[in-house]
């Protein structure tokens, strides 16, 4: 029936194609993302992404500043993972120059990128229904809980975004004394919010019909587009840094690394979910563990590395990220590249996108759940 | 004025100048109820969403915020009125009165006490129903004139949603109208003993759902997918023309509500309190689950909400108009209860049968 009407419609008269422009403002690129669509009808037949709309060249400010100034500007890569790029980039720096953290600074460090990972998963589901069309409900479900661990990072850091935190050596600060019980009062009731979020969304028919066996991008092709993160781990691959590459005492922590099975956007939207209550895991684990002592092994404020290079990668949240810094023995470093996992999760966005309606492009792409801040650098 | 709210009759037409005088007197009445109402029922609409989301909703303007659609009017009207260069001046300009003004009319045949009512039409159901096809012409035309590629995107879907509801609405319509035997809303208010919520569920659950379709409330709104075609068909609007389509959205949403009221929950009829009192109490009724719905609910999109009409709320509607025909013929006398649980049964047997339980798969109601 529907091809006969197709047919019959080609025979009698043409139709063009219209080009529309998805961005750079446009309320569903989560920033100023821009995408160059064919549609027809509501069918996208050719789709072009375009980014660089927030390029800052913070690989090349790095060029001009010492390697302590340059934790701030990874703040602003992915500015809700402020922690875990800290994090990153500092593991890079002490594989280079060979520091040692001590241990209690270590399993701040995993307390951090934890309660940064449930954060900004937090805020990926939460969008990802937006652009659904939830009419912000969900999101605000989140938004109160990401509130909270927001409040714990601000305790510990004094920012509330951007926390610059993380410094050669361990962290800036020990924990404050009122952060261990604020962040138990969190651990308790997250369980029972989890449950609600999954309750309520899980096996709603309309996020169903909406999101099952759509956006689907298959194993192999995850792989050869380099895609990391939930969006490679909801295609089946077992894929997770803190597994294959352990670093901070995560091969000591007792975790699950949760995979999909369709790769389409419910199982992205599951995987996330189910890395909440793992890091919630984690975090447990690493409170009942967390060892007295200092927090700080102190570099010099003008240090310089050896020559050399080094690459350093964690799992951050939206996928593999990873810093490589090259040093000339000065206090500069001569080159930094960030590995962006939302930049390389992008790559298979174009064939994840054509043949599907207009509607539905707006949902892979926020099930991807990328960050301006990092694709641009 | 307050008297003639709380008498059940109409203004007397042997008074002089009687008809005149009943046509002005409700015709005020009802632009200025429905005008007011607007304004509350924004405010009731942002406070109850806020409930929802666990925030408080508007509360700086004047008490518990009750001004703040005031202010927010106030802001409105003294924007700039922009008409894009090439957009088609004349369409563009009449587009927001082509869809404000069947919203207004439709009000004249729904009674707000016993007989009184505007127009007393014996055919007040097709002309709600011919008066409400109008709006999507109206919204078809400013997302047409706009010269905005997103505004006609919106516009063809208007097309394809609007007609498409427009039916299932109709035929939900029927088995009430072979019940009381008339067209005229006062007669079915008149016939409502039991509320006729009670006796065609299957009407009301396809009435609501497509009247939900028709004013492009969640989760239909496809129109003005903020998501997807930022405002939708509105997107080149501003000031008074952008306030007119924010008004006729909900001036849409209470006149459904009010026609919901009205044929299905019993209209004006209610104990001690006055008839209007309880025609607005029913009203807002409607209108909380209309934003319930809203607060609840993800957008389908734009084929499973074409799916769900033909291939879901049409053969439903079809069936219950067997249905109701049969008893009708059938066994006229059957008692109240018998007719509303078989109908009730059809429902609950239908819904089930086409749910996902039953299908391998678990593919979904729209999908095709």
């Amino acid at each position: 029936m529907v091809i006969l009407s197709e047919r019959t419609m080609k025979v009698t008269h043409s139709t063009d194609s219209v080009f529309i422009n998805l961005g750079p403002v446009h309320p569903s690129t989560h920033g100023v993302f821009r995408m160059r669509a064919h549609v027809d009808g509501e069918v996208i037949t050719e789709i072009e992404p375009i980014f660089g709309y927030l390029h800052r060249g913070i690989e090349k400010l790095a060029e001009g500043k010492s390697y302590r100034q340059i934790i701030p500007l990874t703040d602003r890569l992915d500015y809700v993972s402020s922690m875990t790029n800290n994090l990153a980039y500092c593991m890079a720096v002490e594989k280079l120059a060979g520091i040692e953290v001590p241990e209690r600074a270590v399993y701040i460090r995993v307390i951090m990128s934890e309660l940064q990972r449930i954060l900004s998963h937090l805020l990926g589901i939460g969008s990802f229904f937006n652009d659904m069309g939830t009419f912000f409900t969900p999101f605000f479900y989140m938004f109160v809980q990401k509130e909270k661990i927001t409040d714990l990072l601000e305790m510990v850091s004094g920012q509330r975004l951007l926390y610059n935190y993380m410094r050669f050596g361990g962290v800036s600060h020990d924990l404050p004394d009122t952060f261990l019980p604020a962040l138990n009062r969190f651990l308790r009731e997250m369980p029972a919010e989890i449950d609600k979020y999954e309750h309520l969304l899980n096996e709603n028919e309309i996020v169903l019909a909406r999101s099952k066996n759509v956006g689907v991008i298959s194993r192999e092709m995850a792989i050869n587009s380099s895609v990391s993160g939930p969006v490679l781990r909801a295609t089946g691959v077992n894929w997770d840094i803190r597994k294959v590459d352990p670093y901070s005492y995560y091969d000591l922590f007792d975790f699950d690394v949760p995979v999909g099975t369709k790769g389409d956007c419910y199982d992205r939207y599951r995987v996330r979910i189910e890395e909440l209550r793992q890091s919630l895991r984690i975090l447990e684990q690493a409170i009942s563990k967390l060892p007295a002592g200092r927090v700080l092994n102190p570099v010099p404020l003008r240090f310089r590395p050896p020559a050399g290079e080094a690459y350093s990668h964690v799992e951050s949240n939206k996928g593999e990220l990873g810093f490589h810094v090259i040093s000339d023995g000065s206090d500069k470093p001569y080159r930094l590249h960030v590995r962006a996992p939302s930049l390389l999760n992008l790559s298979a966005l174009r064939e994840m996108l054509i043949g599907w309606k207009l509607a539905d492009a707006i949902i892979i792409f926020g099930s991807i759940d990328i960050c301006l801040g990092e694709v641009d650098r | 004025m307050m008297e003639f709210l709380s008498s059940p009759a109409s203004i007397r037409s042997d008074l002089p100048f009687g008809f005149w005088l009943h046509l002005l007197v409700f015709s005020i009445g009802i632009i200025a109820l429905l005008l007011t109402s607007v304004i509350i029922f924004i405010w009731f609409e942002r406070r109850l969403v806020g409930r929802f989301q666990l925030r408080l909703g508007p509360n700086r303007a004047g008490p518990i915020g009750i001004f703040q659609s005031v202010a927010d009017v106030i802001k409105i009207l003294t924007k700039e009125d922009i008409i894009p260069t090439r957009a088609d001046k004349l369409l563009f300009w009449l587009a927001p009165i082509i869809s404000f003004s069947p919203v207004v009319v439709t009000l004249a045949v729904v009674p707000v006490a016993g007989g009184a009512l505007l127009a007393d039409l014996n055919v007040g159901i097709l002309f709600i129903m011919a008066m409400s096809s109008i709006i999507s012409v109206g919204v078809f035309t400013a997302g047409f004139a706009s010269y905005n590629k997103y505004s006609l995107l919106s516009s063809m879907r208007v097309v394809a949603q609007l007609v498409s509801y427009e039916i299932p609405l109709i035929l939900s319509l029927v088995g009430v109208v072979m019940l009381t035997g008339s067209l005229s809303l006062d007669d079915m208010v008149n016939a409502q003993t039991i509320p006729f919520i009670l006796l065609q569920p299957v009407g009301f659950f396809i009435f609501f759902i497509a009247s939900l379709a028709e004013i492009s409330r969640s989760p239909f709104d496809l129109l003005e997918a903020d998501s997807e075609l930022v405002a939708g068909y509105n997107i080149e609007y501003s000031g008074m023309k952008f306030a007119t389509f924010y008004l006729t959205e909900y001036c849409e949403a209470i006149v459904l509500s009010a026609i919901t009221a009205t044929v299905f929950l019993g209209g004006w009829q209610g104990p001690w309190l006055p008839p209007i009192i309880w025609l607005l109490l029913k009203i807002g009724l409607v209108f909380s689950v209309i934003v319930w719905i809203r607060a609840t609910l993800p957008r389908l999109r734009v084929d499973q909400v074409m799916g769900f009409a033909w291939k879901f709320l049409l053969p439903l509607a079809v069936l219950n108009i067997l249905i109701t025909g049969l008893f009708i013929t059938l066994w006229p006398e059957a008692p109240a209860w018998i007719n509303g649980s078989a109908n009730l049964l059809l429902l609950v047997m239908y819904v089930l049968i086409r749910s996902r339980f039953f299908r391998p798969g678990g593919t979904s109601v729209g999908a095709s």
